[in-house]
């Protein structure tokens, strides 16, 4: 027995069974909201605690990840089989293992509870969808299965509440668990015969008629629209998130100018006034105000997870990834790299190949992020006229989806290179369950855009306050004496002041090198200050342009960049610049907290390293290209 | 009854067999995780559908819909 289970009246239980097993739902209805998420201790794998209080007692119980066996195959899984063994730093070994099965599958899944069992735990079993198994004709006798595993069995229909209170009075009684002394075979296929006997006197297999999903399946999986909706789906979104958000984004442009203003109406001029209204507002209240795209970005991806269509996404794009060395969940982990590439890499982790794994991590960077939506919201609003194409795409619509899709295609041919080349290896077996369709919950998906619009809020008022204010007093030091000819102009004399400050000493110091690359000593600033987060450049143009603007006329940054002039008068983002700018934020990897999660995840900064090399480089030539093109071209 | 085996991703959506062997050449990692998922000797098929681009193919195999590509269901031979 374990040490926790020394310690008299606390238990520690933990939850183990397939994924799809419904074990997630059972364990929201047992603990309700008194969960706790964390890391294992020296490896990445996230778990979750939560506890529950039966008669005047605690017990708590641990939410494995979902493993279909339990000979470990990738990280996930592995976990779950040490902390069977209490092998798991600060976590004790449990007392007692609940395993969840989805009663439909019990053919399958019976054996699981054999090779749990084997472990020499006491253990009980839930049994899932006992609904969804009547209504297919099926149905299961569950005193004759206690009697033939010999141990407790209840029925639950989690999602409904029905019999977890059952389960509850199980639980606390986990004392009394006994573990029969019959053992089940070792050998999996003998473990088949074993849990095939019980099966025959305990359960009446449902017939295969076909539900719900399969009528929809039928034509979302079609061969030909199967792909048809599958592109028509991806190209939604980013229309979806372009003119859907536009609206609210200017509401929130609209708040953000009016504190602006507000507070340079009721502040005396001086260096607080100018810290608060340039380098505060002017910085983070920039990129605040893309809180609607992200939020919108966020709530889709949540639908298309809830619904399920988002593994059937992944079984319809797996073939292509299967080209590039990678497989289905590859996909998901870089689809999930639409709203941050932190998620994304840590999704890698259910691959089970190490190889394809690490190609994945490699390449997630690339795929276009909520950070970089402010980037290219605010210079695809402010340069991309609002044409309609076709009558029906929005241009800007268009030219968004173009720009993930870039980074996308990015992704997988890196993603080719890096398997076909320093990470050629063994394939590993591919195999993924697509879950019924389901019409997502409310609290499920708006807590899954809460974390992730708290995320940004919070990184905006870390991160991002603090580069502010550092670009701040860059551009406020030294202060400058203005010569005396413009002493009189507010504006040439704000100008004058920037254009002496210690950014704009670095931001000359390097304009040589982004030159070719049409950027200006400006972007440059705004270049080396987004090495911190992708989304302070938006925060440094805003402070730039809030310092040197017209103090009377609130324009959003956009214009202010439209109406932008060169010293020469020649316009400072005439197009090659912006579309320079845009692939660059294509490529560069800017984002150091993606750099840290690259160390976790590949213990090391050799991969990180590589990660930001290879991609700065690619940045610096992409950018080099696109503008020197379209220079030519367009002049 | 070896002659009228065959792999089972030669089969086609809506269509049953037994399966009957797993190839000895299937590395035993793969060979372990496709009989925890169902596949074990013995176990009755069912080709639900195969994906737009015609790989992976989604199968029933006791109660449970799982997909494989072919590298792994060609180690699976069958008989109808």
């Amino acid at each position: 027995m374990s040490a926790a289970s020394a310690n008299e009246g606390e238990r520690l239980l933990a939850l183990i069974g397939s994924p799809n097993s419904g074990k997630t739902t059972l364990f929201n209805a047992l603990t309700g909201l008194r969960q706790k998420v964390a890391n294992y201790a020296g490896v990445t794998v996230e778990h979750v605690m939560g506890t529950m209080a039966v008669d005047d007692r605690e017990i708590t119980l641990i939410d494995l990840p979902g493993t279909y066996a339990l000979d470990a195959l990738s990280p996930d899984e592995a976990v779950t089989v040490d902390v069977l063994h209490g092998r798991i730093e600060d976590v004790d070994a449990p007392d007692g293992v609940v395993v969840v099965a989805d009663a439909t599958t019990l053919a399958r899944s019976l054996q699981l509870v054999g090779e749990v069992m084997r472990h020499g735990l006491p253990a009980v079993l839930v049994l899932t969808m006992i609904d969804e198994l009547k209504a297919r004709g099926g149905a299961v006798k569950v005193p004759v299965l206690a009697r033939e595993l010999g141990i407790p069995v209840i029925g639950v229909v989690g999602n409904r509440g029905i019999g977890i209170d059952d389960v509850r009075a199980v639980l606390a009684k986990s004392r009394t668990w006994e573990q029969d002394p019959h053992d089940v075979p070792e050998d999996i296929e003998e473990r088949y015969a074993w849990a095939d006997a019980i099966f025959e006197k305990a359960v009446t297999q449902p017939n295969n008629e076909s539900t719900v999903t399969d009528a929809i399946d039928k034509w979302v999986l079609h061969p030909v629209l199967g792909i048809a909706i599958f592109a028509i789906v991806m190209f939604l979104f980013f229309q979806i998130i372009f003119v859907v958000a536009a609206p609210f984004q200017d509401l929130f442009e609209g708040g953000v100018l009016a504190l602006g203003e507000l507070l340079a109406g009721v502040l005396p001029d001086g260096l607080l006034k100018s810290l608060l209204v340039d380098g505060i507002i002017g910085g983070v209240g920039g990129v605040v105000v893309f809180v609607p795209q992200i939020a919108l970005l966020l709530l889709l991806i949540a639908l298309l997870e809830g619904t399920g269509y988002m593994a059937r996404a992944a079984f319809v794009i797996d073939r292509v990834m299967g080209w590039a060395g990678l497989e289905g969940r590859s996909f998901i982990a870089l689809l999930s790299s639409y709203a941050c590439a932190i998620p994304g890499i840590m999704a890698a982790r259910s691959i089970p190949d190490p190889k394809s794994r690490l190609a994945t991590i490699m390449v997630a960077p690339f795929m276009t992020c909520a950070a970089r939506l402010p980037v290219y919201g605010l210079l695809i609003a402010a340069f991309v006229p609002q044409t309609s194409i076709l009558g029906i795409f929005n241009l800007q619509g268009v030219v968004l989806f173009g720009l993930y899709l870039l980074g996308s295609v990015s992704a997988f041919v890196a993603g080719v290179i890096f398997k076909r080349g320093v990470l050629r290896g063994a394939t590993y077996p591919f195999y993924m369950e697509l879950p019924p369709y389901r019409l997502p919950t409310f609290k499920v998906v708006g807590h899954r855009v809460w974390r992730g619009v708290r995320a940004f809020l919070t990184k905006a008022g870390t991160v991002i306050l603090v580069a502010s204010v550092l670009l701040w007093a860059a551009l406020t030091f030294p202060q400058v004496e203005p010569p005396a000819e413009i002493a009189g102009d507010a504006a040439a004399v704000a100008t004058y002041q920037v254009e002496h400050s210690t950014a704009a000493k670095i931001g000359k110091t390097i304009e040589p090198i982004i030159r070719p690359l049409g950027f200006d000593w400006k972007i440059g600033i705004g270049l080396i200050a987004s090495l911190a987060a992708r989304e302070v450049i938006v925060a440094t143009l805003a402070q730039i342009y809030s310092f040197t603007g017209d103090e009377e006329d609130f324009e959003g940054l956009g214009e202010r960049l439209k109406n932008a002039k060169h010293e020469d008068g020649s316009p400072a983002y005439p197009l090659p610049t912006v579309l320079a700018l845009m692939v660059f934020f294509v490529y560069a990897l800017q984002c150091v907290s993606t750099l840290a999660v690259m160390k976790r995840e590949t213990a090391g900064w050799k991969w990180p390293a590589v990660a930001f090399a290879y991609m700065f480089v690619v940045a610096y030539i992409g950018a080099f290209i696109t503008y020197q093109l379209t220079e030519a071209f367009l002049t | 009854m070896a002659g009228s085996n065959l792999p089972l991703n030669q089969l086609t959506p809506g269509q049953d067999a037994r399966i009957e062997a797993i190839d000895v050449e299937m590395p035993a990692s793969l060979r372990a995780r496709v009989m925890s998922l169902g596949f074990v000797p013995g176990s009755i098929v069912r080709v639900i559908r195969k994906a737009p681009l015609g790989d992976p193919i989604e199968y029933e195999v006791r109660g449970g819909r799982v997909s494989l590509r072919k590298t792994e269901s060609k180690f699976l031979s069958v008989a109808q």
